[in-house]
C-alpha cells in the first residue's frame, strides 16, 4: 500500500509540474460555464428592424412605436423604397424589414383589411422564425386595440407554461453537456496522453519491472485524473448552482453516483486508447477524433439527437457521453426519480465493465 | 576583419536561477586551430558553446566570435559559423540531399552552387548512393558525419561541435576525426566539446571545465607535463576529483 | 531567396507525414458530408401529448389541425396531466396540450376559452419555438371559427394581414445556415491547430536548434511557416465549395473571389494565433490544450450557432476581438446574401488588423536565443 501511495505521489508531481496545462484543465470548466451561462443564449434580443413605411399614418406609427418599445426589437433605420430591402440585408444593417402597404390606415378602416409584409433574414432559420413570431404577436395586440374593444367574439387563449426552465435559460440545456465534455477531456484525453508519453520515454518499462502488480501501476496513473475530474465536477456543480442559478432539482446522491460511473467509463477508455496508440501525437489525434468530436457532435450536448438521420442516431448510441448527458439532464434539471434513469445507468455500467475488461486484457497482452 | 584571436570570451557567465552553469569564463581561440573543450557532463561546456553561437544570452560577460560581438551582432556571428548540436538535429523526415539543400539555401547559396558542391561532398563521404535516403533511415555514425558535413557546407570560419562522437564506435570516431582534420586543413577553426580524453590528444589546445569554470587551458603536451602525468585522462582525473557537481 | 528553401522544406515535411495529407483532404470531406446532418437546431417533429377532457367536435378539429400542421407528431392521448408528465419525463413527448372540459361550450357560449400548453423547456429553443408554433396554430384556428361565425358586414373586424417572408433561405433549411459556418470551422481547426503543433514540434525533435544557429531572419522563418497553411486553407476551402455545391446545392450568391479574399486574411490571422501559441509552448500537449481552450471559446462566441446580437453587452464587447466573428459575418453576407466587397469594409479592416497583429506577435515571440 505504501508503495502504491508513493507511485500516486509521483504521478501527481508529474501533472502539477506543467502549470499551464493544469491551469487550462481547471479553468476550462469555469470558462465554459460562464460562456454557456451568460454569453451563449438562444433567446433573441436586440433585433435590428428596418421600416419601409409608405403610408406614414396613425396606425403605422402606432405599430412602429409598439415594436420599438419592445425589449426584443430596435428600429435601426427607415428606408424609402423596396429596392433598398436587399441592400439593408447585404450591408448587415438589419435583421428584419417591415413593409407597410400604401394607405395602410385608410385600407384598414374602409375595407377592414390592411397588409404588412415581414421580411426576415432567414439565414438563421430559428432566429428568423422567432423574430416573426414575436413581431406578429405585437401586431396582433395592436390589432386588438384598434378594434376599440377588448372583447373579441371567438378566441382561444393559450396559457403557456415552460416546464423545468421557466426563464428559458440556455444554461439549463448546456450544463449537462459541459459536464460530459470536461470529464471526457480530463479522464480520457489526459490519461491516454500521459500513459503513452511514459511509454515513449521508456519509463514505463522501469515501472513494469518493479515488484508492483501491473493493475496498481495503472491505478496509480489513473488516480490523479480521477481526483482532477472530481475537482472539475465539484466546480461545475457549484458554479451552475450558485452562479448560473441552475438548481439540482433531483437527487444529488444519484447525480454524483452516475457521474462516478461515467468517470470510470472515461478513464477506462483513456486506458484503452493508451494501449492502442504508438505515440503522443497518435494518442492526441485518436482521443480528439474518436472522443472529442463525437462528444461535441453526437452526444446531444448541443445538437438534438432526434434531428439526426437514423444512421447517426444509431451511431450516437455507442457514445458514453450521450447516456451520461441524458441522465444528468433528467436528474439535475428535470428532477426525475432515479427510476427514469435506470436505462442510462445500466448502459453506462455495461460500458464501464466492457472497457475495463478490454483494456486490462490489452494491457496484459502487452506485458507478455 | 581578420584577427588572430577568432574567439574571445571575457568573464562569460550564465545563470539559470540560482544555478551558475558557466562561471566567469575567459579564453581565446586562435584562427585555424582545433580547440578542445573538455569537461564532465554538466560542467557547462554546452552552455558556454551555446552562448558563443548566439543560441543563449549570457547573464554577464563579453564575447567576440569571428570579430563580431555576441551581444549585439549575434546574427552576424551566425553567418560565419557552423554548428552541430549534441542531439542530432537535422530533419529526419527529409532526404540527405534535401537537408543539404535546405541549410545551404538558408546560408544564401545558389541552386547551382549547391548542386555541384553537394555531389562533390557526397562523393568524398562515399554517400552518393544515399543521396535520396531519408535521414531517419541512416545509421547513427552516418547521421553524425552528415551533420558535420552540413555544418561546414557553407564554408564558415568556425565550426562548433558539441560532443560530435557521442555514442558511436571507435572506427567511426576515427573517421570522424579525419573529417575534422580535413576541415581544419581548409582553414576552418574547430571548436569541439568532448568527454573522450583520447580525443583531447587530437586537439591543438584544450581547456578543461570543472563546475562551470575553466581549470586548465594549454596544449595537451604542456598539460601533461604540468600535472606530471602520461595521458590526458589522468590530467582530467586530477582536476575532476574536486568537482562538486556529479556527472 | 532563403524563403524558397524554407517553404520547400515545410511542404516536403507535410507530404512525408503519414497522417497530415490524409487529414487535410479527408477531414474536410468527412465534416462537410456528415456535420450538416448533425449540426441541426431545426425545430420540427415535436412530440405532442394531448389531454382532451372535452372530447367535443371543436377540440377534435383542433387536434386534427395541429396534427396536420407538419410541426407536430402527436405521440399520445393521455387521460390525465400526471400521465402526460410521465411521457415528458421519459422524453417521449416535448409538449403537453391540455384541453379542459367545457372547451367547446365556453367557446360558443362565452366566446372565449382557454387551453394549457406546457413545454419541456430544458432545451429552450425547442420549448420556446414549439409552444410558439402551437399558439400560432390555435390562433389561426380561432380566426377560422370567427370568420365562419361572423359573416355580418357591420361587425367586421379590421384585420391586419401579416405576410411573412423568409429572405435568403425561403424553406428555412438549417443546412443553408450551417454549411458556410462549417467551412469556417474547418479552416479554424486545420489552419489553427497545425501551426500550433508545428514550431513546438520542432522544439521537441530538436531541429529548431539547427535553424536557430543559422542567420535566418525571424520574419522569413515565420512567413515560411505561414504560407503552407495559407495554401492548405485555399485547398480546403475549394474542396468545401465543391462539396457544398454538389451535395447540398448551396452555391455562393456573392462573388467567390470575395470569399477567397477574406478567407485568405482569416487563415493568416488564425495561423498567426497558432504560431504564437506554438512559440510559447514547451510541449505539443501543452500547445494542444491551449489551442483547444481558446478555439472553443472563440467558436462559441463567433455567432456560428447563436447570434452575437443575443449576447449581453459585455460579451458583445469581447467578440470585437474575435476574428471568427468577422469571418462568419462575411460568409453569411457573401455566401448567402450576396453582399459585395463594399459592404464589408469593417470586416476587412478587422481581419487585416488581426493578421498583422498576430503575425507580428508570432515573429516577436519566436526566440532564436534562450
Amino acid at each position: 500500500m505504501n508503495q502504491f501511495l508513493s507511485f500516486v505521489k509521483k504521478e501527481f508531481r508529474h501533472i502539477f509540474r506543467d502549470k499551464r496545462t493544469m491551469l487550462i484543465l481547471l479553468g476550462m470548466p469555469i470558462a465554459q460555464i460562464i460562456l454557456f451561462g451568460f454569453a451563449i443564449t438562444t433567446e433573441v434580443q436586440n433585433i435590428r428592424v428596418a421600416v419601409l413605411d409608405s403610408s406614414k399614418d396613425i396606425s403605422t406609427q402606432r405599430i412602429i412605436d409598439r415594436i420599438d418599445a419592445s425589449k426584443y426589437f430596435n428600429i435601426a433605420q427607415t428606408i424609402h423604397n423596396y429596392d433598398e430591402v436587399d441592400k439593408v440585408f447585404q450591408c448587415g444593417d438589419a435583421d428584419l424589414v417591415i413593409v407597410f402597404e400604401e394607405r395602410f390606415n385608410e385600407n384598414l378602416i374602409h375595407t377592414g383589411k390592411a397588409q404588412i409584409q415581414l421580411i426576415a433574414d432567414a439565414t438563421d432559420p430559428n432566429t428568423a422564425t422567432t423574430e416573426i413570431n414575436y413581431i406578429t404577436s405585437i401586431i396582433n395586440s395592436v390589432q386588438l386595440e384598434l378594434m376599440g374593444t377588448n372583447f373579441v367574439p371567438i378566441q382561444i387563449i393559450p396559457e403557456i407554461r415552460m416546464l423545468y426552465n421557466p426563464q428559458m435559460k440556455s444554461a439549463y440545456n448546456f450544463v449537462p453537456g459541459v459536464m460530459g465534455l470536461i470529464l471526457m477531456l480530463v479522464c480520457s484525453m489526459m490519461t491516454s496522453i500521459s500513459i503513452v508519453r511514459e511509454k515513449e520515454m521508456g519509463t514505463m518499462e522501469i515501472l513494469l519491472v518493479s515488484p508492483m502488480r501491473p493493475i496498481y501501476i495503472v491505478l496509480s496513473k489513473v488516480m490523479p485524473y480521477f481526483l482532477l475530474s472530481c475537482v472539475n465536477l465539484t466546480t461545475i456543480l457549484l458554479l451552475s448552482v450558485f452562479v448560473l442559478g441552475v438548481p439540482v432539482a433531483g437527487s444529488l446522491f444519484w447525480l454524483i453516483l452516475v457521474s462516478f460511473v461515467f468517470i470510470v467509463v472515461s478513464l477506462s477508455l483513456g486506458m484503452l486508447i493508451s494501449t492502442l496508440a504508438v505515440n503522443q501525437v497518435a494518442a492526441m489525434l485518436m482521443s480528439g477524433m474518436v472522443l472529442m468530436m463525437p462528444v461535441l457532435l453526437l452526444s446531444g450536448m448541443i445538437f438534438p439527437i432526434e434531428n439526426m438521420p437514423q444512421i447517426l442516431q444509431w451511431l450516437s448510441n455507442i457514445i458514453p457521453a450521450r447516456w451520461y448527458i441524458s441522465a444528468i439532464r433528467k436528474l439535475m434539471i428535470e428532477g426525475t426519480a432515479i427510476t427514469f434513469v435506470l436505462k442510462e445507468l445500466a448502459i453506462l455500467l455495461f460500458m464501464a465493465f466492457f472497457f475495463i475488461t478490454v483494456s486490462l486484457k490489452k494491457f496484459k497482452i502487452r506485458l507478455q | 576583419m581578420l584577427t588572430d584571436k577568432i574567439i574571445v570570451a571575457e568573464n562569460l557567465t550564465k545563470k539559470f536561477g540560482d544555478f551558475t552553469a558557466v562561471d566567469n569564463v575567459s579564453f581565446t581561440v586562435n584562427r585555424g586551430e582545433i580547440f578542445g573543450f573538455l569537461g564532465a557532463n554538466g560542467a557547462g561546456k554546452t552552455t558556454a558553446m551555446r552562448m558563443l553561437c548566439g543560441l543563449s544570452k549570457p547573464t554577464s560577460g563579453k564575447g567576440w566570435v569571428a570579430g563580431f560581438d555576441i551581444w549585439k551582432q549575434s546574427e552576424k556571428v551566425k553567418k560565419n559559423i557552423g554548428y552541430m548540436s549534441q542531439k542530432f538535429s537535422l530533419y529526419k523526415d527529409l532526404k540527405v540531399w534535401e537537408n543539404i539543400r535546405l541549410f545551404a539555401g538558408i546560408y544564401g547559396m545558389k541552386d547551382k552552387e549547391i548542386a555541384v558542391k553537394a555531389d562533390e561532398m557526397l562523393n568524398r563521404l562515399e554517400f552518393i548512393n544515399e543521396r535520396n535516403t531519408l535521414v531517419k533511415q541512416l545509421p547513427l555514425g552516418w547521421k553524425q558525419k552528415l551533420a558535420f558535413s552540413i555544418a561546414i557546407f557553407h564554408e564558415p570560419q568556425i565550426v562548433f561541435l558539441d560532443e560530435p562522437t557521442g555514442g558511436v564506435d571507435p572506427t567511426t570516431r576515427r573517421q570522424f576525426w579525419e573529417l575534422i582534420y580535413h576541415a581544419s586543413g581548409q582553414g576552418i577553426t574547430v571548436f569541439v566539446t568532448t568527454h573522450y580524453m583520447d580525443e583531447a590528444e587530437y586537439c591543438n589546445r584544450v581547456s578543461i571545465m570543472v563546475d562551470g569554470r575553466i581549470d586548465a587551458l594549454d596544449t595537451p603536451a604542456k598539460l601533461k607535463q604540468q600535472f606530471g602525468v602520461l595521458n590526458m585522462d589522468e590530467v582530467f582525473q586530477q582536476l575532476a576529483r574536486h568537482a562538486k557537481r556529479s556527472g | 531567396m532563403v524563403l524558397k528553401y524554407l517553404i520547400e522544406k515545410e511542404f516536403k515535411q507535410i507530404r512525408r507525414n503519414s497522417f497530415l495529407p490524409r487529414l487535410i483532404l479527408i477531414f474536410p470531406c468527412l465534416i462537410m458530408l456528415v456535420a450538416p446532418w448533425i449540426v441541426n437546431l431545426e425545430v420540427k417533429d415535436i412530440g405532442l401529448n394531448v389531454i382532451d377532457h372535452d372530447h367535443s367536435t371543436y377540440s377534435g378539429k383542433l387536434i386534427q389541425k395541429i396534427g396536420s400542421s407538419g410541426y407536430f407528431r402527436i405521440t399520445d392521448l393521455s387521460g390525465s396531466y400526471a400521465e402526460a408528465m410521465q411521457s415528458i419525463q421519459s422524453n417521449e413527448s416535448d409538449i403537453i396540450l391540455e384541453i379542459k372540459l367545457g372547451f367547446e361550450s365556453d367557446l360558443l357560449k362565452e366566446g372565449s376559452t382557454q387551453v394549457l400548453i406546457a413545454a419541456n423547456a430544458v432545451n429552450g429553443t425547442k420549448g420556446g419555438l414549439g409552444s410558439n408554433y402551437l399558439a400560432q396554430i390555435i390562433n389561426e384556428y380561432s380566426t377560422e371559427i370567427r370568420e365562419n361565425f361572423q359573416p355580418l358586414p357591420n361587425t367586421a373586424i379590421p384585420v391586419i394581414d401579416v405576410v411573412p417572408q423568409n429572405r435568403f433561405n425561403p424553406h428555412l433549411d438549417y443546412k443553408v445556415f450551417i454549411v458556410p459556418a462549417q467551412m469556417v470551422l474547418l479552416l479554424t481547426i486545420l489552419c489553427g491547430f497545425l501551426p500550433a503543433l508545428n514550431i513546438v514540434g520542432e522544439k521537441e525533435t530538436g531541429t529548431i536548434e539547427q535553424i536557430n544557429v543559422t542567420p535566418v531572419v525571424k520574419f522569413t522563418f515565420i512567413i515560411a511557416k505561414l504560407i503552407p497553411y495559407w495554401i492548405i486553407g485555399f485547398v480546403v476551402l475549394s474542396l468545401c465549395f465543391v462539396i457544398a455545391a454538389l451535395v447540398y446545392g448551396i452555391v455562393p450568391t456573392g462573388s467567390l473571389l470575395t470569399v477567397y479574399l477574406f478567407a485568405g486574411l482569416f487563415v493568416l490571422s488564425y495561423s498567426g494565433i497558432g504560431l504564437v501559441v506554438s512559440n510559447y509552448s514547451g510541449t505539443m500537449q501543452q500547445a494542444m490544450f491551449v489551442m483547444f481552450f481558446f478555439t472553443i471559446i472563440l467558436i462559441l462566441m463567433s455567432g456560428m450557432f447563436t447570434p452575437v446580437n443575443n449576447m449581453p453587452q459585455w460579451a458583445q464587447i469581447v467578440t470585437i476581438f474575435n476574428p471568427l466573428k468577422y469571418f462568419i459575418q462575411v460568409m453569411h453576407l457573401v455566401y448567402l446574401k450576396g453582399s459585395g466587397v463594399w459592404a464589408l469594409c469593417s470586416q476587412f479592416i478587422a481581419l487585416l488588423g488581426f493578421a498583422v497583429f498576430f503575425n507580428t506577435w508570432a515573429i516577436l515571440s519566436y526566440r532564436k536565443k534562450a
